[in-house]
């Protein structure tokens, strides 16, 4: 595969379960600074898609490059090193921790066995995880354990998490499942902002939310990709309609 | 080799590979059980050796009453029977009161239930004595046939290979042709969808795991036939039990069965080659290292997490 | 020097339980035992190794070994082939048929030292390899097995597997290995008789010294980020994965530490108690120092040790009186800290201590006597 402009580039992705090919073939690629919407019905392959990037499962067939560098060989911790951050659907996070000892663990120093061992906190670090507490809007609850907070805060203190390491691209997988209408403007204004200087790559049901935040969204379907362009033109193209009201 | 001819050698593999069939059976029925707990509810049950002991005192006391009365030639049904459900009502209680209590926490059901098996043993100590017993088997278990001047295959072993090949195929048709076994493969594939629709799972939970120690108190049955009972006798097999589930892939039938065959044979015909604790050694060894390299186990399938 | 103290003693409450637990090792029970009942505390002390390793390897991490014997046994055998060599000198086995060899050897027929148990001539090399003959194994198994992600019940059920293998190998192998006896009649280090009066108040203190030691090991790991690190890979492994933390490697390290200072335990037992044996390796015994853990407290590294003394303690009482009730208590003791007191002694006095700020008080108290204390040492002098 040549090397692309692109931030993320997937060419020609497929893997395959038992022959059942939840991805199959599908090319994609994702800008510097963009803000991608995913979309489709349920086993549309969305998820498998964001796995597949992370390493979580490996693909079949096929290449995806971050900045030119080939991920489908590396192993997870190796794609989170090279600025792949990735949200989960159901929050995880440590429970049994605070919010403060959360966002520290993914604090990007220390990773490897020794280096944990001989960690120092630094001034930095509580500034880091001050500022990204602000951000997540989670302040007040710094010293709280993880496990009592709400449904909608778990997920924002995960997205903290994953800013914690800074990584220039961010996938998260129906960050709004679960809020609250509020929320889900407070998360909209979040992921603006933080896509002012890295890609972001999302998985949504909600097209509300989904029109407050795409550049440009792409809907797959049985493991391709059907349509890609603004929320606009989706909206008018007959295929996408077909899929999601035709059944 | 090792200085017998090769006529010798093949008998002696025909007459180990009927000493391992014995040891097979009980394997078998230890690891049906063990495989249907641990697959149904991933809770492992190290009090499992001691449900087969339950069993198998069971058919010893069984035996004592049928002398006295003098049934000794048909009471071995009777006591399969009896070991069954008495190895089911314990496991039915020790459910209700312990396991379903632990669900969430795989680790420290293995340590309840190693506390259950030491508990078991003492009482089994203090009841009927640190000594070994046997049962009085009936005179036409006893025998055994000649195809050969070398080969001497004993009946017992063939009755317990037949009756654990009944136990499987019953456990078989129960769990993948009948109602209740569909509700129990539908909670261990989706417990939360399974008690939407309308399944009461843990009711389902408690019989299953009952289900399993009642087919390690038939294992117990089976297992007086071949060998005299001690209240350590089950965890002597805890071990090599698990072995086999591991092995076989813990979801897997037919790979309960496959295992639990290669591990009984690949002990019983080493043993006679090396020493006997060699010949065990070998063979764990060569599981552990298969496991470390395929831990999913040997039969399992590939599925997506 | 703030820093390292309280990464080593857990801030205040963890130097007061710390400083309790090395004044009755070190100063009450030497001076309230005789030297019978120390030996026996000096035994339990080196379970008690074992138990700290399981605070770290199963309270915090979340992986349950069921095969710490391996370890306590590898350490112990390893000390113990050091001094079987040194007690089997050509003169005190002259009248063997092969003199200069272990006496167990002598009686299986074998005539040459084997080739393994040469290193064990020398004491650094034996020091070396008691650290690193266990790790090493741990190192093979963890790689093996964490590297493929097996885990959980899985991980638990091989390495009592493994402790099976070993144990039934070192009974079988009695040429090599001195079989279900064990390796005894041990006597001298380097030429320093370990039977005598003074040498067993000394290794005792060498021993509590010890196991002081890795407690405080423990407490700098589990106070660092390594420590966190475990407690989030307990609860979510998958997130720490990909948070960019090869979480393999920080099991297997934790792995091998653990087996590490069960193998300083191990050899300590050697030393203290004058044999070892195959009934420290096996499937009981390795399961049993979990159970001593669980009491204690399995997130508590001092409570592990009080867990391991009282259990001990009270094994010693019951078997010595009413043997057959102490295995109905063994179990019920298992059943009943697993289903209601999982945090085990150490969570029941958190509970209360917080309550009654004992540790405060305590502190107080200590205070007031080392005062008291230097003012009478200022007036005599």
């Amino acid at each position: 595969m040549s090397n692309t402009d692109y931030l993320l580039a997937i060419e020609d992705l497929t893997v395959s379960f038992d022959g059942f090919k939840a991805v199959d073939a599908l090319s994609m690629y994702i800008d510097n600074n963009e803000l991608r919407v995913v979309i489709g019905p349920n086993g549309a392959g969305k998820t498998t898609v964001l796995d597949l990037i992370c390493g979580k499962t490996k693909s079949t067939s096929g290449s995806i490059k971050f900045k030119n560098k080939e991920l489908t060989k590396l192993a997870e911790h190796e794609i989170v090193r090279a600025g792949v951050g990735r949200k989960f659907q159901t929050p995880s996070i440590y429970e049994n921790l605070s919010v403060y000892q959360n966002l520290e663990v993914s604090y990007p120093v220390g990773r490897s066995v020794w280096g944990s061992l001989t960690f120092k906190r630094t001034p930095e670090l509580a500034e880091r995880v001050n500022r990204i507490a602000a951000e997540v809007l989670l302040t007040d609850q710094l010293q709280m354990e993880a496990a009592l907070l709400s449904h909608g805060q778990k997920q924002w203190l995960e997205i903290g998490m994953l800013l914690m390491q800074d990584p220039e691209l961010l996938m998260l997988d129906e960050p709004v499942a679960g809020m609250s209408a509020k929320e889900r403007d407070q998360t909209a204004e979040l992921l603006n902002r933080i896509s002012q200087n890295r890609s972001v790559l999302v998985i949504e049901h909600d097209m509300e939310f989904v029109k407050k935040i795409a550049h440009k969204v792409t809907v797959l379907h049985q493991g391709k990709i059907l349509a890609e362009g603004s929320m606009d033109k989706i909206q008018l193209d007959e295929k996408v309609i077909e899929v999601y009201l035709g059944h | 080799m090792f200085g017998y001819t090769m006529t010798e050698i093949g008998s002696i593999v025909v007459m180990q590979g009927f000493a391992g069939l014995s040891l097979f059976s009980v394997l078998l029925l230890m690891a049906l059980g063990l495989a249907i707990i641990f697959g149904q509810m991933g809770v492992i049950n190290m009090a499992h050796g001691e449900f087969m002991t339950v069993g198998a005192y069971t058919t010893v006391f069984m035996s004592k009453v049928a002398v006295q009365y003098g049934w000794v030639g048909s009471y071995f049904m009777f006591a399969i029977i009896t070991a069954f459900i008495l190895a089911f009502f314990l496991g039915y209680l020790v459910e209700y009161l312990m396991i379903r209590h632990l669900y969430k926490r795989p680790l420290d059901t293995l340590l309840a239930t190693w506390g259950l098996s030491l508990v078991m043993q003492q009482i089994f100590r203090s009841t009927f004595g640190a000594k070994e017993v046997s049962a009085d088997l009936p005179e036409w278990l006893l025998g055994s046939f000649k195809p050969t001047p070398d080969i001497d295959i004993p009946i017992n072993g063939v009755l317990v290979m037949g009756l654990s090949l009944i136990v499987t195929v019953s456990v078989y048709l129960y769990l993948y042709r009948s109602r209740g076994g569909l509700r129990i493969r539908a909670t261990m594939q989706n417990r939360i969808m399974a008690g939407a629709v309308g399944i009461n799972t843990k009711k389902v939970d408690r019989f299953t795991f009952a289900l399993g120690c009642g087919i390690a108190g038939v294992a117990g049955a089976a297992f007086t036939t071949i060998a005299s009972t001690g209240p350590t006798t089950g965890s002597l097999y805890i071990v090599d039990s698990f072995m086999v589930v591991v092995f076989g892939g813990a979801a897997s039938l037919f790979g309960t069965i496959a295992s639990a065959f290669g591990i009984a044979q690949a002990q019983s015909i080493l043993q006679f080659f090396m020493t006997s604790s060699m010949g065990k050694v070998s063979t764990l060894m060569v599981i552990v290292v298969i496991l470390m390299m395929r831990p999913e186990g040997l039969f399992a399938s590939k599925v997506r997490k | 020097m703030h820093v390292i103290s309280e990464k080593l003693l857990g801030g205040k409450q963890g130097a007061v339980n710390l400083l309790i637990l090395a004044l009755l090792l070190f100063v009450i029970f030497p001076l309230w035992l005789d030297l019978f009942r120390l030996n026996l505390l000096g035994k339990y002390v080196t379970y008690a190794y074992v138990a700290v390793g399981l605070v770290l390897l199963w309270g915090n991490g979340g992986i349950l070994s069921l095969g710490q014997g391996i370890f306590f046994g590898l350490g112990g055998y390893c000390m113990a082939m050091f001094l079987k060599l040194e007690a089997s000198d050509p003169v005190s086995t002259k009248i063997q048929t092969t003199p200069g060899i272990p006496d167990f050897m002598d009686w299986n027929q074998i005539t040459e030292i084997p080739f393994f148990w040469e290193p064990f001539k020398s004491l650094p090399l034996t020091l070396l390899l008691i650290l690193l003959v266990p790790t090493f194994l741990a190192l093979i198994i963890g790689f093996a097995m964490f590297k493929r992600r097996v885990g959980g019940v899985y991980f638990s059920i091989i390495t009592q597997a493994i402790a099976l293998i070993l144990s039934i190998l070192i009974v079988g192998q009695q040429g090599y290995t001195g079989g279900v006896n064990g390796i005894t009649d041990l006597r001298t280090l380097l030429g320093w008789d370990i039977r005598t009066d003074g040498a067993k108040y000394l290794l005792y203190y060498i021993n509590a010294g010890l196991l002081i030691l890795c407690i405080l090991l423990s407490r700098y790991i589990l106070t660092s980020k390594f420590g966190m690190l475990l407690l989030a890979m307990r609860d979510k492994e998958e997130r720490v994965r990909f948070s960019g933390y090869d979480v393999s490697n920080f099991k297997i390290f934790i792995f091998c530490i653990a087996a590490m200072i069960s193998a300083v335990g191990g050899a300590m037992f050697t030393l203290q108690v004058g044999f070892m044996s195959p009934s420290f390796v096996g499937i009981v015994p390795s399961i049993e120092m979990v159970i001593f853990a669980a009491v204690g407290g399995r997130m508590s590294l001092i409570g592990a040790v009080y867990g391991t003394l009282l259990v001990n303690f009270g094994k010693t009482m019951f078997s010595e009186t009413y043997p057959e009730l102490w295995l109905f208590l063994m179990g019920g003791l298992f059943i009943a800290v697993v289903m209601f007191f999982p945090d085990g002694l150490a969570g029941v006095y958190d509970k209360y201590a917080t309550r009654f700020n004992l540790a405060g008080r305590i502190a107080k108290v200590i205070q007031k006597i080392s005062k008291k204390a230097l003012k009478t040492v200022g007036e005599e002098a």
